[in-house]
């Protein structure tokens, strides 16, 4: 019972071929074995995942019919809340908490009988790009353990990859779902901003963040979108999506763009060279591609580094050392310590730097005298953004470019210049800011040479490439139809990592 | 823009976070970089006044009925077990004034 699908076990339950505690004991004991040396996990609900799996049997054996994901073993980021377990957004400030109730989006995934594995390792507060800023646990790449699963959703993506999940959820602000599928050879849904509630999600920027799927096949992200989306009475921002406009009928209707800005001189040319076939096997369908141009896009990464901090200042605002979470006042209960004390040692003890950095850098741009200048030119240059998008997608259906400049990258490499780490989300980065959706599927491999000093023997190593597919808003069905054709007629998704 | 360590001691404050020598100096450092970097948004030709919307979603005027929705005992008694000092059923904390 190995790199199931969705469908696999839905069908292998309804016709007995398995039972869903057969399933969950599978993939409990392939983290047992695999957790060690890829470090997915921070957290495994072995009880809660086994009760979850005896009642779907006893359902099926009662005669129910089988919910979309009955049994099937999910992953999810620790920055989204499953009641009665952590959530702590790998972060030490939240090491105690126990989560007091179920995000929306895992309150959906129990009622269609899904059974939580566990929770998944990311960077601190969903901050980072490589899962590095992680302050409890570290994970590898399941292609090589010497480099980053990328980030910040880095341990779903992991879990995927490496078959200790069939799917996962994670959280996409800047591209933390599509650049670490991408870099773990899986599918990576980012949603359409609103879709897809947050309440439950601990907030990092509230107009970017989005709850989506990891799947090792785009039918599967597909069946997990659609069983957590929805307008949610506990999120004010969340819509039941509208249709946006008349869907094309074929995949060869779909008019696909190609945005030159998205293939600037900083993309690896073997990243290019696997993308630019990808467009050929687009083109075989029929489909119509063009060239177009989004000449904002440059400022996407400068919009989105004034406002995400911004938000990200106020957001952890309520890490305040008193009502949950690490507390210095609980340490020395009798020693009364001034307020002021109580909020800025806990913080300072509690959060990692680059969540220091974001503070500090957004308490800036929202300060007196710096507002206009710095987050209001942001949200303006924002709306000019999201106006270039809408008039492009009159243009075209879908537009098609990496997901990611380079591969997967070693452990190390970029965390000396915050800037450097921040440049691998740029091609991600702008659908967060215009709150579009985007799909990443594998489309290849490159080869590099093997980490200097990594004991993993030498020689050469096998990396994945992501294709990133971006459509209008609230058309997730294009994306799905592109990248389900493109996936069947490659294959790339049959890939496996050894682990 | 730069920030100098006077600028980034004064943002901690704000923030309540208390910073050493080092993080001041590196923070100083490498937010006055980022803010280098995100300076090239003057190039955009933006009316701000009229321009810096808020809205993302796209909802205006989102209402609901002014009807309250309490949460569960079950719910009730886990978020009381997560408070770090508690008297009975009261969260404990230090005084705002005289402290």
């Amino acid at each position: 019972m190995e790199w199931l699908t969705i469908q696999q076990i839905v069908d292998g339950l309804r016709s007995k071929a398995f039972s869903a505690v057969e399933v969950t004991q599978a993939y409990l004991d392939r983290i047992r074995a695999r957790n060690g040396a890829i470090g997915a996990y921070l957290h495994v609900m072995e009880d809660d995942a086994l009760a979850s799996a005896r009642r779907v049997d006893v359902a099926l054996a009662a005669g129910d019919d089988v919910s979309t994901l009955a049994g099937v073993p999910l992953a999810v980021k620790d920055a989204i809340l499953v009641a009665g377990h952590p959530a702590t957004a790998s972060s030490k400030i939240l090491q105690p908490y126990c989560a007091a109730y179920d995000a929306t989006a895992i309150a959906k995934c129990k009622a269609n009988d899904a059974v939580l594995l566990g929770k998944t390792n990311c960077d601190e507060f969903a901050m980072g790009s490589s899962t590095e800023n992680a302050a409890l646990g570290r994970t590898a790449n399941p292609w090589d353990s010497a480099r980053v699963p990328g980030g910040s959703s880095g341990g779903s993506a992991a879990a995927v990859a490496a078959d200790t999940a069939v799917a996962a959820l994670g959280s996409d602000t800047g591209g933390s779902i599509r650049q670490p599928a991408a870099l773990c050879g899986v599918v990576g849904l980012k949603p359409t901003y609103g879709s897809v509630s947050r309440h439950g999600l601990i907030a990092m920027a509230s107009s970017f963040d989005v709850i989506g799927p990891f799947a090792r096949t785009v039918a599967d992200a597909r069946t997990l979108f659609h069983a957590i989306r929805g307008k949610d009475r506990y999120d004010a921002t969340s819509s039941e999506a509208a249709s946006s406009q008349p869907q094309a009928a074929y995949v060869k209707d779909l008019r696909i763009g190609i945005p030159k800005e998205y293939f600037g001189s900083g993309i690896d040319a073997d990243v290019v060279t696997a993308v630019r076939a990808a467009i050929g096997v687009m083109e075989g369908f029929g489909c119509r591609v063009e060239e177009v141009s989004l000449p904002l896009t440059a400022y996407a990464l400068p919009v989105y580094y004034v406002l995400m901090p911004s938000e990200v200042s106020t957001n952890l605002e309520r890490f305040d050392g008193i009502r949950y979470g690490l507390s210095a006042a609980q340490r020395s209960p009798h020693t009364p310590m001034r307020l002021y004390d109580v909020y800025a040692k806990m913080r300072a003890e509690g959060f990692g730097a680059e969540v220091k950095r974001r503070i500090i850098l957004g308490t800036f741009a929202l300060s007196a005298g710096y507002a206009d200048q710095y987050y209001k030119r942001a949200l303006a240059v924002r709306n000019r953004m999201r106006e270039e998008y809408r008039r492009a997608f009159e243009r075209v259906d879908v537009l098609v470019s990496p997901t990611t400049p380079t591969p997967a990258w070693a452990f190390g490499e970029k965390m000396g210049d915050p800037l450097a780490m921040y440049q691998s989300d740029v091609l991600t980065v702008s659908a967060n800011v215009v709150g579009i959706p985007g799909l990443s599927v594998p489309c290849g491999f490159v080869e590099r040479a093997a980490v200097r000093g990594a004991g993993t023997g030498g020689g050469t190593v096998r990396l994945p490439v992501g294709l990133q597919l971006l459509a209008r808003w609230n058309n997730e069905d294009a994306l799905f139809a592109l990248g389900e054709s493109y996936e069947q007629a490659t294959g790339w998704h049959q890939e496996r990592p050894s682990v | 823009m730069a920030l100098s360590t006077t600028d980034v001691r004064h943002l901690a404050k704000l923030a309540r976070l208390d910073l050493t020598n080092a993080e001041v100096a590196q923070f100083a450092t490498q937010l006055s970089q980022v803010l280098a970097y995100v300076d090239q948004l003057k190039e955009v030709d933006v009316n701000i006044a009229t321009e810096a919307i808020a809205n993302v979603s796209g909802i205006e005027d989102g209402m609901r009925d002014d009807v309250l929705h309490a949460c569960t005992s079950k719910e009730h008694a886990a978020i009381l077990e997560q408070f770090p000092l508690r008297e009975g059923d009261q969260l404990k904390t230090s005084g705002v004034f005289g402290g």
